[in-house]
């Protein structure tokens, strides 16, 4: 509720010190299992063997309180491939370890961290589609993204991109059939939501099995928008050619906070110091950018619960519209903004300043008038209540469990904010709160956004203040950037930034050349759908629905 | 006696005013009947009478892809409003629309189910292609699972190009078809590369023989040649 850190109650765990991790404790901890240390610019690697995984990850999270697995990249190198498990904790996600796991390039196999983190049951598959690494013991290792019928794993070496695929197009079966269980039971229902279907927010396909009106059993089915961004991203060069694809991935108007997730990455990487005035010129339109993704989120949430596409969906777009002539104004785009450069943004404020100034305060003075009638509308509705509160619960552990971050993770009480606790920007000098609610259910994560609007706003305002005194021959929008970026060969970073729907990492290694050798994007909308069986087991499917809604899942993001 | 009586003055009324009769309001006299004049026929081939329906009056099918769904949502909603068009009233099954907006990039595992959901709509139906990514693939053209293009699965009657288009370029899109559509125009269907077949209709290469134990003789397949797409 606060920007105070919250403090732990618990001792502080191994080799957690005032500054910062001591990566030698944890070694010590280890002991034999780790065979080698890495630096990354992040944290520090620890290379362990394949077969000791959940050994060394269970160890890591529960003496060391490492709760939080926030990614799994896999790649492949000439002589072998590697699995990363990039840990965090919740607690404070500036405390970073990665876990090097190497396997052999003839055969590649690893322990599966899935019984240690539920998370990395749909991270591991992800690996396994594109890039070929087999876990053991996986709970169910299949493809993920691509088609069951796909040949080859497209992020490896020798795959061949020209050869022709075949895709199915089948009925899927009924996997309870013939499970009824008595003579008095009823059957159990198959049933296909999606992918074409007004409620999944895009091409999310759910099998869903129905006991009566119940359901007994779910799983989204996802991939009908992998449009290969991480490949894209391999292809580009650091300076300009990638900037315009994280538009791409959270396209409900978020694209500057994606856009902030790769400079803050490659700024990393590449020792960038951004000019203070461009930070502020960042925070400043992310936070617009966070304001119309919220207002998206809201409206269509109204439009699953209520089916009502008259008023709360088209004040949603109305005030959408607002916020994006501002970032039109700006950026120049609608939609797809591309306005960061590495080194700080593509250009200054539009002229006159003083219009452009006036323009934002306008907007900004109408909004707390505009969320009370949201809140007379939807959140003080008896009938929105009586459809969201204490359905779809989520508990602490299953948020961390699942590693759920962004609303999702505050409406379950989980105080997670990267833009206070891992700053970044201009955060840290601006007085604003981290907004959490305890409820855990669907009415708690959509008051936890209604209630980000108003922080994004205060945001906002401070940042137009701090802009108007700025003085005028200080304004420095771009920092010294050589034409080619060539980071040093071999060096690794993973860095995340609090996009509007949670934390969006972004892995880069760098061979050296002025394109990244492997780009791995840590979707948060990716970690928090999986959640969505565990809120819906034995709901009614109208919950399902609304639970889905308050997940706010893009499928460009989940998918990439 | 009946001759005593006067014949009743032949006033100088309108067929219009007689047909109405007393104590009838004007409200059938509309502009066009005004134009008309007396007789309450409009001839007209039949033929252009239902194309002047159908363009005025498109029941679009509520379909949402990627990002350009986003713009096409701005379109449906508030300020620009595409129901001024008499094209504004977005159907959730495919078999109450005829015109599909295609917005956004289509990938292999989505392109089956999408020339599905076509298949389902009554004829005639009317596809307008929404952004670069459904004209080539826009900026995914390279990637290793997106179809370059809508073309490549259904026929296309109007490509919007933009990445993505404004509210106005896809309103003009629409203003477009329905001038189509009222003209009685329609596209050529093209012969597709990436075509529903019957599984045993493939040509049965190595990969088809590979795959041939693991999908059904009954399934439906598409393939798609990488090589031979534009």
């Amino acid at each position: 509720m606060s920007l105070e850190k919250p403090s732990r109650d618990t001792e502080l765990d191994v080799g957690a010190t005032e500054d910062g991790l001591d990566y030698d404790a944890l070694a010590d901890l280890l002991g034999g299992h780790v065979l080698d240390r890495e630096e990354h610019v992040n944290a520090e690697g620890f290379v362990i063997r394949p077969d000791e995984v959940q050994d060394v990850l269970s160890t890591l999270r529960q003496e060391v309180g490492f709760d939080h697995l926030s990614c799994v990249t896999a790649q492949e190198y000439d002589d072998r491939y590697e699995s990363i498990y990039h840990l965090r904790k919740y607690a404070d996600p500036t405390q970073e370890l990665s876990v090097v796991v190497p396997s052999p390039k003839d055969d590649p196999h690893n322990e599966s961290a899935a019984r240690v983190y539920d998370t990395a049951d749909w991270h591991e598959r992800e690996a396994y589609d594109l890039v070929g690494i087999e876990y053991d013991d996986h709970p169910d290792l299949r493809r993920i993204l691509l088609p069951e019928t796909w040949q080859g794993h497209p992020l490896s070496q020798d795959y061949n991109q020209d050869q022709p695929q075949i895709v199915p197009l089948r009925e899927n079966a009924n996997p309870l059939q013939d499970d009824h269980r008595s003579e008095d039971d009823p059957d159990t229902m198959f049933v296909n939501i999606g992918p074409h279907h007004p409620a999944t927010h895009g091409v999310l396909h759910v099998e869903t099995v129905l006991d009566g009106e119940q359901i007994a059993s779910l799983e989204p089915d996802i991939g009908y928008l992998h449009r290969c961004e991480e490949q894209m991203c391999q292809q580009g060069t650091y300076r300009h050619q990638i900037m315009p694809y994280p538009d791409r991935w959270d396209y409900i108007s978020a694209g500057i906070l994606n856009e902030w997730a790769y400079a803050r990455a490659a700024e990393d990487l590449a020792d960038i110091e951004v000019p203070e005035y461009a930070q502020i010129i960042r925070t400043m339109s992310a936070e617009m950018c966070r304001i119309a993704a919220h207002m998206l989120a809201l409206a269509t949430f109204a439009l699953d619960v209520f089916g009502d596409f008259t008023a709360v969906f088209q004040y949603g777009i109305r005030d959408r519209e607002i916020v994006q002539n501002l970032l039109e104004d700006l950026t120049g785009q609608r939609l797809m903004f591309n306005y960061l450069r590495l080194g700080g943004v593509a250009w200054d404020l539009p002229e006159p300043r003083e219009e452009y100034f006036e323009k934002v305060r306008d907007f900004l003075d109408g909004l707390p008038h505009k969320l009370e009638e949201y809140h007379d509308l939807v959140t003080g509705n008896e009938i929105f209540q009586m459809r969201c509160v204490d359905t779809g619960v989520l508990s602490r552990d299953q948020v961390k469990q699942y590693g759920a971050t962004g609303p999702v993770a505050r409406g379950s009480g989980v105080d997670y904010d990267l833009r206070r606790d891992d700053p970044y920007g201009y955060y840290d000098e601006l007085d604003w709160d981290v907004v959490t609610e305890q409820g855990g259910d669907n009415f708690s994560r959509v008051l936890v956004r209604m209630r980000e609007v108003e922080e994004s706003a205060r945001i906002i305002s401070q940042c137009v203040d701090l802009l108007e005194d700025w003085p005028e021959d200080d304004r420095e929008i771009q920092a010294n950037v050589p034409r080619t970026l060539r980071p040093d060969p071999d060096k690794e970073v993973y860095r995340a930034v609090e996009g509007a729907k949670g934390e969006l990492g972004i892995y880069i290694r760098s061979d050296g050349t002025d394109k990244p050798a492997r780009f791995k994007i840590r979707s948060p909308c990716f970690s928090n759908l999986q959640t969505l069986p565990e809120m819906s087991q034995g709901e009614y499917i109208p919950d399902m629905i609304a639970s889905l809604g308050s997940l706010d899942i893009v499928l460009g993001e989940v998918d990439r | 006696m009946s001759s005593d009586q006067t014949p009743p003055a032949v006033e100088d009324v309108s067929t219009q005013e007689a047909r109405m009769g007393d104590g009838a309001d004007d409200r059938f006299n509309s502009t066009l009947r005004e134009a008309f004049g007396s007789t309450p026929f409009i001839l007209t081939k039949f033929d252009k009478f239902m194309n002047w329906v159908r363009g005025s009056s498109m029941f679009m099918l509520q379909f949402g892809i990627a990002c350009c769904s986003i713009e096409m949502i701005h379109t449906y909603a508030i300020k620009h409003d595409l129901d001024r068009f008499g094209a504004g009233v977005p159907r959730a099954s495919p078999r109450q629309a005829d015109v599909i907006i295609v917005p956004g990039t289509i990938v292999s595992k989505f392109a089956p189910r999408m020339k599905r959901v076509y298949d389902q709509m009554p004829e005639p139906k009317f596809v307008v292609s929404m952004g670069s990514c459904t004209i080539s693939g826009g900026p995914f053209q390279e990637g290793y699972n997106v179809i370059k293009g809508a073309e490549e699965v259904i026929p296309v009657d109007i490509h919007v190009p933009g990445c993505p288009p404004r509210p106005e370029a896809l309103i003009y899109g629409v203003a477009k078809l329905q001038e189509r559509v009222a003209n009685g125009e329609s596209s050529p269907v093209t012969v597709k590369p990436y075509e529903l077949e019957q599984f045993g209709d493939l040509e049965q290469d190595e990969l088809v023989d590979k795959l041939a134990s693991e999908i059904d003789e009954d399934d439906l397949v598409m393939r798609y040649n990488w090589n031979d797409s534009p």
